[in-house]
């Protein structure tokens, strides 16, 4: 699920209106994961947030095809 | 719904411009709704509205023949889009579709007309928009042309996953790596999309897993 820095989030809500999962929702003001499998990591709203308050990140790892 | 005349007062396009102004510019814009994954432009065909994204946010884009789509901007609440036909006549320079739901204000070629022949200010607006809207570009044509982006993400990735102890290896977003490679945010998600199809990585949700490391570093070339 994507991480949230609430304090960099103006609650604008664009997350929210693109995330397909329903995965984000605002409270208080401020975006909020709800956990849920359906999140496949599109990374939407990290792209969508204006003030970088969402955090999609990677972890970088060698493994098997 | 009626045009909210403070969401017009905020536009860049409109900055600047007293209430009766504003007021006759309200007049000509219209509402629209999008949703999800709706096309809103289709590359090519006549341009005939521009556009402001009131809520939600719109991707931007072009295909590729063999359907690789290339992001050219997210285009945010306040924004504009589909400028550059309503003032060359041309076609659509680009597809745009609606990232979630979204509510766009429209306004027809010809009313652009009558706005820029009786609010010489807005062409200035205009005229400061579209400039930033070069620059852009610019920047993404460097990017596509004279930078061998994907190499150095691969350079990126094998750099990363190798060298350093799990302990030293903190998690990375797309703009975090953006930033390590002096790109933008789209370069990097086209970067790893064309490695994962050559086979070169797996993206498994939040994991990057780097499948051949041979092709990786194949793919970075000389920058090793």
């Amino acid at each position: 699920m994507p991480e949230i820095i609430r304090e960099l989030c103006n609650g604008c809500g664009l997350c929210v209106a693109v995330c397909s999962c329903k995965g984000l929702v605002l409270i208080d003001n401020v975006a909020t994961v709800v956990e849920t499998v359906e999140c496949d990591y599109c990374t939407q709203c990290e792209a969508v947030c204006p003030t970088g308050a969402i955090r999609c990140p990677y972890e970088i790892v060698v493994g098997e095809s | 719904m009626s045009v909210d005349i403070e969401f017009l007062k905020s536009i860049p396009y409109f900055s600047g411009l007293d209430i009766a102004e504003l007021e006759a510019i309200r007049q000509l814009v219209f509402e629209r709704t999008a949703q999800r994954d709706e096309f809103i432009l289709d590359e090519g065909e006549p341009g005939e509205v521009l556009y402001f994204v009131v809520s939600g946010a719109v991707k931007e884009f072009k295909t590729s023949a063999e359907g690789k789509e290339q992001i050219l901007r997210i285009i945010r609440p306040g924004e504009s889009f589909n400028d550059v036909p309503v003032f060359d006549g041309g076609p659509n320079v680009a597809s745009a579709t609606a990232i979630g739901p979204v509510v766009l204000y429209g306004i027809s070629k010809t009313d652009i007309g009558i706005i820029l022949n009786h609010h010489p200010r807005v062409a200035a607006n205009v005229a400061k928009v579209l400039a930033e809207r070069v620059r852009h570009l610019a920047s993404l044509v460097e990017d596509l042309s004279f930078r061998n982006v994907i190499g150095r993400v691969a350079k990126l990735l094998l750099e990363y996953a190798e060298n350093r102890t799990e302990t030293e290896r903190p998690r990375l977003t797309q703009q975090e790596m953006a930033a390590m490679v002096g790109t933008a945010r789209e370069m990097v998600g086209r970067s790893i999309r064309v490695l994962e199809e050559k086979g070169a990585i797996r993206v498994d949700r939040h994991r990057i897993v780097l499948t051949d490391k041979e092709a990786l570093r194949e793919t970075a070339g000389e920058l090793l």
